[in-house]
């Protein structure tokens, strides 16, 4: 995922958007029952994009009319024929990278860079994963005895219901899209109402791939929108990924209807740095400090964004000193600008939490090394919500070591030995994510088998490629996305249990 | 009286308001990604308190409830939850009106006290 300069220079395309986006229902754009619209704002400036619907649960319903109609015939269709439409999806998103990378970058405020690396092409590449994944995908068989055998089969769950969170709008909705359909179901999905840009241009884009009614789009307000579709009794399974009372809300209405759920609540995960990373000032040691400034990726809005580093006692000055002068290197401005590295906070509600956050640190007595305020920008931008990547040292029980900041805050601290790191690495509610960097393998392996997080990064940080299973452990939630364990989580296993025998039991 | 908890003249405002509209209200703070650490205004038939939930206080009727995995970091702290202008991806019940409920939190002093606490004015 290197991006040239060159490359970017080339990008010139102007975006233009509507004014009003509505909603993506039975394979056409209609707006929403009621009439009714919000504020899509940019983060780079503060300024206003365009109108998008503001459902209600009259849209949640008209969505759900068009996807049970669709639903018996997608569910039939050869999984070959599945597979050539999602790949087609991911044609058209190849197709339209700048254009979807820009809606992201606006609508978000992350880096151009990132878009264009990161997140549209792992998008696409998680259509052509599944397309790839639900061809190769078989069911079973057993003979019982000589006149009994059981067949397994995977079906599709039917019609099921998602709701995806604003930090990665594309790539969130591509990973819970992608198995949806490829197992054959038809989707309600619901962007948050910070970033429904680039899925609702995405349906612009592919309206003509699927059939009408396999893939709905219904934007709104979480408090409006979210109930009536995580309630429904017309909905075979819920997924989502956001903060913990939701999420444990979400559970609430899921036992309602008593449907299965996949969750993904967060996480505070540490980055853990063994001395022996310092051995050699070489190409690898220049890997370890990109690692350690990786809580900036993303300006920190990650589930997994590496919040805690672990560093070992006997190197900590002087790796800090290198890892601080790197940081410090990290460019914040105009997401657009392709030299930017670290754009703008998604809304003021995150810089609000993040500024206040770098004052609980304060106040606990964290010593604020670089940063620690907001960025102020110039001209256009001045209103943008920008924040210095910021790193804090204290110690593990400290409230920024422990609450999920979601923001370019780091908090780092330090261990005397490998027992004394795991046992800090765990010391957290969550359980999603975990860094663990050392030249020597048997560490390596022997800490990540004990930390207690669903994705140990091991000698490298967010890397999100499809075909490495991510989820949680403990408070991050359950299920596993990014891989073909996925299908499990959208189809149900029928069995055919055949005899062949021509004799009654006996019984009566 | 609550030592741990107080709230803004505006939130508590606020608050009458959506208890007219909605019914009987409580708060819950928990964390986690996205909006997690901001207080969520949700009815209360709508949301099952655990047995494990930490109720720390009461304003303008509603309970308020933390998370027993926060409740362990907020256990010292006093808090005031606030109210400010921002439309947010939340399913907390303010969240339509384009208003979201905040949460400040500082150390507590002896609870016989009442910590002069201002109110939430938006970005420093």
């Amino acid at each position: 995922m290197v991006v040239t300069e060159k490359a970017l220079e080339t990008f010139r395309i102007p975006i233009v958007l509507k004014k009003r986006y509505d909603n993506f229902i039975n394979g056409t754009f209609v707006p929403p029952v009621q009439g009714q619209y919000f504020t899509d704002i940019s983060p780079i400036n503060g300024k206003p994009l365009c109108e998008v619907a503001r459902s209600t649960a009259e849209d949640v319903e008209k969505a759900l009319d068009a996807a049970h109609a669709a639903k018996d015939k997608w569910g039939r269709t050869a999984p070959a024929e599945r597979a050539r439409l999602l790949n087609l999806v991911a044609d058209r998103i190849d197709q339209n990278l700048e254009l979807l990378a820009k809606a992201e970058t606006i609508d978000n405020g992350k880096p151009l860079r990132e878009t264009l690396a990161a997140d549209i092409p792992l998008a696409s590449d998680h259509f052509r994963y599944f397309a790839a994944c639900i061809r190769a995908e078989e069911g079973s068989l057993a003979e019982l005895d000589n006149d009994t055998v059981a067949y397994h089969f995977k079906e599709p769950l039917g019609v099921v219901g998602q709701i995806i969170p604003w930090n990665f709008p594309l790539l969130m909705a591509a990973w819970k899209l992608a198995p949806a359909l490829a197992a054959g179901n038809c989707v309600v999905i619901k962007p948050a109402s910070e970033t429904p840009l680039s899925l609702i241009i995405l349906m612009g884009l592919i309206a003509d791939v699927l059939p009408p009614g396999v893939l709905n789009v219904v934007n709104g307000k979480g408090a409006e929108v979210g109930k009536p579709l995580a309630a429904n009794p017309r909905i075979a399974k819920i997924a989502f990924t956001g903060e913990t009372t939701t999420g444990r809300l979400i559970m609430q209405y899921a036992s309602e209807n008593i449907i299965p759920m996949t969750l993904e609540l967060g996480g505070k995960s540490p980055n853990i740095f063994f001395a022996d990373v310092m051995e050699a000032d070489d190409e690898f040691f220049d890997k370890v400090l990109e690692g350690f400034a990786l809580f900036a990726f993303n300006k920190g809005e990650v589930c997994t964004c590496p919040s805690r580093a672990l560093v070992q006692a006997s190197i900590f000055d002087k790796f800090m000193e290198r890892a601080i002068a790197r940081v410090e290197k990290i460019k914040v401005g105009n997401p657009l600008d392709p030299s930017t590295m670290m754009g703008a906070q998604a809304s003021s509600t995150q810089l609000e939490k993040i500024l206040r956050y770098i004052d609980y640190g304060k106040q606990e007595g964290a010593k604020c090394v670089t940063g620690g305020e907001r960025a102020r920008l110039d001209g256009d931008f001045a209103e943008g919500y920008y924040v210095k990547p910021t790193v804090f040292v204290g110690h593990n029980k400290m409230r920024i070591f422990q609450e999920e900041i979601f923001g370019p805050v780091l908090s780092v601290t330090t261990f005397k030995t490998t027992e004394e790191a795991i046992a800090i690495g765990n010391d957290t509610l969550y359980g999603l994510g975990a860094g663990v960097w050392s030249r020597d393998g048997n560490t390596a392996y022997r800490v990540g088998r004990e930390l207690k997080a669903g994705r140990v990064w091991t000698n490298c940080y967010h890397a999100y490629p499809a075909h490495a299973a991510f989820g949680g452990y403990k408070q991050s939630g359950f299920g596993r996305e990014t891989h073909k364990m996925m299908l499990d989580h959208y189809q149900q296993t029928k069995n055919l249990l055949v005899s062949y025998s021509k004799k009654a039991l006996g019984f009566f | 009286m609550n030592a741990q908890v107080a709230i803004t003249p505006e939130a508590a405002q606020l608050v009458r308001r959506l208890k007219a509209q909605h019914g009987a209200l409580l708060f819950h703070i928990s964390g986690g990604c996205c909006e997690g650490s901001a207080p969520m205004c949700l009815r209360t038939g709508d949301f099952l308190v655990g047995s494990r939930d930490v109720q720390i206080g009461e304003l303008e009727g509603c309970p308020v409830y933390v998370g027993v995995g926060q409740h362990e970091y907020l256990k010292d702290t006093a808090i005031e939850i606030g109210v400010a202008k921002g439309e947010v991806e939340s399913f907390s019940v303010e969240a339509p009106e384009g208003m979201r409920f905040t949460m400040r939190s500082m150390p507590a002093v002896a609870s016989s006290q009442r910590i002069g606490m201002s109110v939430n004015k938006g970005l420093p």
